[in-house]
């Protein structure tokens, strides 16, 4: 399934279509009900800019499992640039906003959401976030993709797929909500490598 | 931006992020947790050579809630040739490591001359520089009016423009750098820029500045502006035959009840009053205007804060080489965080990033 | 070209163009100018000048100058800035009043008329300030300052102007018992209270206080109605609006004893140049804008303006290393003038090398009554007189400079043309770009004597 892209001498490899990335949510959301033992105090906050739209399917599947949840009381977005560890070493970041549930977060379950784990700062940096906001009675970590290569002793509590990578790859999530590819909106997981 | 100088070098795209990161720290500070760990370890000096203390807290503590340490450094005396020279001052900031240097000087260009002289390496934030500029009042007056104009139209502010807003600046627009700034930023974000004020006080070479002077208040009010920014009057020029009398110029230039009745007969509901303080109450405004619902006197001072955050978050976070463009620039940065773009910018969850698009084939 | 003059007091400088004219050889000995062309026949011991594409011009004579001594010895002195003068290509300059003391008794310009003398790099003639110590209150003793040996023939309360109109009146009328003449700067002090730059769309912009062109012209408009009333001679300094040229011109066109001079600085920069808030750009009067610019040189062109006068005004560095309220007025330029005037005037036409040599020798010595310079390039004439090469390009670079000033607004500009030698009195103070020794003092006479150097 290896592509060259023209170019760019970049190849692209897709292991995630639409439908992986579906079913891997689907299996997410269970997840975290069985965890949870329900849908009772969850908060699912998305770190920007793909948690959040991860963040808002998984509330739908829960909401599709459980009716009493409304998916838009129970979501929220949480902006970690100004806790990163890295902001110096690279251009300048804007912030982006923090929206939290009008429940809050203390006393909640919230399921920190990102699309990919990888050196674990920016979930890190999201527990601080956390703590400046709240303090939540349990905080766990979902996300679509890990790819390995951790620096901090971080894990998550749920994944979607465990992608062993080379640190020279590149991991790229696509989603609708934000990315249009060729005109068109898409769902996938591609890794692309430079060779 | 490695400096913030002036507002006419200022780009409608550095202004906007701006005043869009300004929207952000201005939630921060409706939190109970006001600090954020952005500028840990960085020092910001405040390097006041002119008393301002309004000026001076705001900056103070934009500065700690991003966790900066701050410095202040008053360099006292009426005569400044009479004590430390500019440059010495610089270099003994440069030897205390000094990241950002906020200065308030009473010569017009210091702060250009400290940016561009080599004696210091620090961004230099211009917190008003004689009768030239002063920017972050002018970038607080804009995130002001941005937000009526915004709620006026029922929309929220960040990324939005003061596209068909009418502004009215009156007073002593010769010796204020808030008008020189404001006109500036105020052109750049949209807005139709209207200057009122005696002959004498509006500078030579104004013709060729993008604004509509009038000598006349009553006929700039005439053109019904969204806001009216009352300049304040400095004592100094008041004995200085700029005009004949403070009463002859409250009447003429003042806003007064009359005129704040005027505004109720001309039906302009949403017009607000600006005043970036301190005010000369019963001179060029009045108590019942500086207190009435139009007034956005506190709003401009709360809003000063979020301001000056966002200008010390984007001067001394990230390293300088960039500015051209930041979305690309961030793709790269974030080539080993988490493998995923991150990009910056204010665009909305559904907004599609085309910038990012680029890259694909 | 050979050198080694230091003993040598004959050259045949081969193949000069006179002023821009055919290639000549000229024969130098004992001061003077001997021998044109065919005539200038070599002899033994003849220190000979290569000059093939060199054009030879009259030594150049500034009219105003700053040379700092006696009181601001860290700024300059008459040594280094007469030493800038020779590579500048000048043979004569005159030394502004405003020193401390102020060059205002005869005790005070004869100190630096010897000093000098004792440099011997250009002919160091002072200028007697008109008020004592630029008071603008009482007349300083002209005739004294007239009278003694520097013979001060051009008075000037430079920096300050003569702005009371009886006083003025006074010097005017006073000066006309030696054949002097009053060098105005033109600034009317109240209309120029705090100011710091060009009264314009910039200074509205930069937020620094206008300096208006009326605070000029207002001036000059009101002294050549009173050198017309008392039938004197009036210079007027620097003059750097388009406006004060029409005065001007409307003064010569009434017969009117009015001369006028313009800076180098105002033919070629502009108020832009302030929008960085470099003090270098700081000067008195302050650059205008290109109108005023182009006004001027026009005026040179067509004679209204009389001579060029480098206004060089060196300041130690710290004057200028600070914020631009505080920061001296003033810069360098004797070691730049003949580049500029060549880019702005010369490479754009408006001058040949004939109308260069009127503008910056021939005029300002009539102007200053020296008898010995700007005198036509010809057998029997004291030998002051230059050689420039106009096809060389240089760039400015102020550490380099023979002045001590490093305040030069032309720092990093590339300009065509650069003096490759200069004759003063018939001995070579500058031999291949580069300084070669000063004339000894008074020629070989006793310095005790205390002759003149003018007085060949």
């Amino acid at each position: 399934m290896t592509v060259p892209a023209p170019d760019s001498g970049i190849h692209k490899r897709v292991v995630l279509a639409e439908a992986d990335i579906d079913r891997a949510l689907t299996r997410i959301a269970h997840e975290i009900l069985e965890a949870n033992k329900g849908s009772r105090d969850l908060v699912l906050l998305g770190i920007p800019r793909r948690g959040f739209p991860l963040a808002q399917r998984l509330a739908q599947k829960i909401a599709a499992v459980d009716e009493s949840v409304d998916p838009d009381l129970i979501t929220g977005q949480l902006d970690v640039t100004m806790y990163r560890d890295d902001l110096r070493r690279n251009p300048t970041r804007s912030p982006l906003a923090t929206q939290l549930p009008p429940s809050g977060i203390d006393d909640k379950v919230v399921v920190l959401v990102d699309d990919v784990l990888y050196s674990g700062r920016t979930i890190r940096a999201a527990l601080d976030a956390l703590a400046d906001l709240g303090r939540p009675r349990i905080v766990r970590l979902a996300v679509l993709v890990d790819r390995g290569h951790r620096e901090l002793p971080i894990r998550a509590d749920h994944v979607g797929k465990n992608l062993p990578t080379s640190s020279r790859e590149r991991v790229r999530v696509h989603l609708a909500e934000i990315d249009l590819i060729g005109g068109s909106a898409v769902n996938e997981v591609v890794i692309e490598d430079r060779p | 931006m490695k400096h913030l100088l002036s507002t006419q070098d200022l780009s409608a795209r550095n202004a906007l992020r701006l005043l869009d990161v300004a929207e952000e720290m201005a939630a921060v500070g409706q939190r109970e947790i006001k600090k954020l760990p952005a500028l840990r370890g960085r020092t910001v000096v405040n390097l006041f050579f002119e008393d301002s203390t309004r000026t001076r807290i705001s900056f103070e503590a934009a500065a700690k809630r991003l966790s900066a340490d701050v410095i202040n450094f008053a360099v006292k005396g009426s005569s400044v040739s009479k004590g430390e020279s500019l440059k010495d001052t610089a270099q003994t900031l440069e030897a205390m490591s000094a990241d950002a240097v906020v200065i308030r000087h009473p010569a017009s260009g210091a702060p250009a001359r400290l940016a561009a002289s080599g004696w210091i390496d620090a961004a230099v934030v211009n917190a008003g520089d004689g009768t030239h500029e002063h920017p972050t009042q002018a970038l607080l007056d804009a995130f002001t009016l941005r937000r009526h104009w915004a709620r006026l139209g029922g929309n929220p502010s960040a990324g939005t423009t003061l596209a068909g807003m009418k502004v009215l600046i009156v007073g002593d627009v010769l010796h204020s750098r808030v008008a020189r700034s404001n006109v500036w930023l105020l052109t750049t974000l949209g807005a139709e820029v209207l200057l009122a004020g005696p002959p004498t006080l509006l500078p030579v070479g104004v013709g060729s500045w993008p604004c509509t002077v009038y000598y006349n208040l009553d006929e700039a009010l005439a053109q019904r502006p969204d806001a009216v920014m009352m300049l304040r009057l400095q004592a100094e020029r008041m004995n200085a035959a700029f005009f004949p009398s403070t009463r002859e110029y409250s009447r003429r230039w003042g806003f007064d009840d009359g005129r704040l009745a005027l505004l109720d007969t001309m039906g302009l509901d949403d017009t607000v009053i600006m005043h970036p303080g301190p005010m000369n109450r019963g001179l060029e405004i009045s108590s019942a205007a500086a207190d009435s619902p139009r007034s956005t006197v506190l709003a401009q001072v709360r809003n000063g804060v979020s301001v000056r955050m966002a200008a010390l978050y984007l001067l001394l976070s990230g390293d300088h080489h960039d500015e051209q463009d930041d979305e690309q620039d961030d793709e790269q940065a974030d080539a080993k965080d988490d493998a995923t773009d991150v990009p910056a910018g204010n665009g909305t969850r559904t907004t599609p990033d085309t910038t990012r698009e680029g890259t694909h084939p | 070209m050979t050198t080694d003059a230091s003993t040598t007091t004959e050259y045949l400088i081969r193949g000069a163009s006179i002023l821009g004219g055919p290639s000549q050889d000229i024969l130098v000995r004992g001061g003077r100018i001997v021998a044109l062309g065919e005539d200038a026949g070599a002899s033994a011991g003849v220190t000979a000048v290569d000059a093939e594409g060199l054009v030879a011009l009259p030594g150049m004579v500034d009219l105003h100058t700053h040379l700092r001594e006696p009181g601001r010895e860290d700024a300059e002195t008459v040594e280094t800035g007469s030493r800038a003068a020779a590579l500048g290509g000048f043979t004569a300059v005159h030394a502004m009043a405003n020193s401390s003391p102020v060059a205002d008794t005869a005790g005070v310009v004869e100190q630096v008329y010897r000093l000098g003398l004792a440099s011997g790099w250009v002919e160091v003639r002072p200028v007697g300030a008109v008020t004592v110590g630029l008071g603008g209150e009482r007349l300083a003793e002209l005739g004294a300052m007239a009278e003694s040996r520097a013979a001060v023939r051009v008075f000037s309360d430079d920096g300050i102007c003569v702005h009371d109109p009886v006083l003025m009146r006074r010097a005017l009328e006073y000066v006309k018992a030696f054949d002097g003449v009053i060098a105005q700067h033109a600034q009317e002090p109240r209309l120029t209270e705090g100011a710091q730059m060009n009264e314009g769309e910039v200074s509205a912009v930069l937020g620094l206080t206008g300096w208006p062109a009326v605070a000029e012209e207002s001036i000059i408009a009101r002294d050549v109605l009173l050198a017309q009333h008392v039938g004197s001679r009036l210079h007027v300094c620097h003059v750097s609006t388009a406006g004060s040229v029409e005065i001007i011109r409307w003064a010569k066109a009434r017969g009117i004893d009015v001369t006028a001079e313009v800076t180098p600085h105002h033919l070629l920069l502009t108020d832009e140049l302030v929008r960085s808030y470099d003090p270098v750009y700081k000067v008195n009067p302050p650059l205008r804008t290109s109108e005023d610019v182009h006004a001027l040189r026009e005026a040179l062109a067509d004679g209204t303006i009389d001579v060029v006068g480098t206004d060089h005004a060196p300041h130690p560095s710290e004057h200028k290393e600070c914020e631009w309220a505080q920061a001296a007025m003033g810069m360098t330029g004797l070691e730049t003038a003949l580049s500029v005037v060549q880019h702005t005037m010369v490479e754009t036409g408006m001058l040949d090398w004939e109308g260069f040599a009127r503008v910056t020798s021939v005029t300002p010595a009539r102007i200053g009554r020296l008898e010995h310079q700007g005198r036509p390039l010809a057998a029997g004439e004291p030998a002051n007189l230059i050689l420039v090469d106009p096809a060389a390009r240089w760039t400015v670079d102020p550490s380099t400079m023979a002045t001590k000033g490093r305040n030069s607004p032309f720092r990093g500009l590339e300009l065509p043309g650069s003096v490759r030698a200069t004759f003063y009195a018939g001995h070579a103070t500058v031999l291949d770009g580069r300084l070669a020794t000063p004339r000894p003092a008074a020629a070989g006479a006793a310095p005790t004597q205390d002759v003149p150097a003018w007085t060949i």
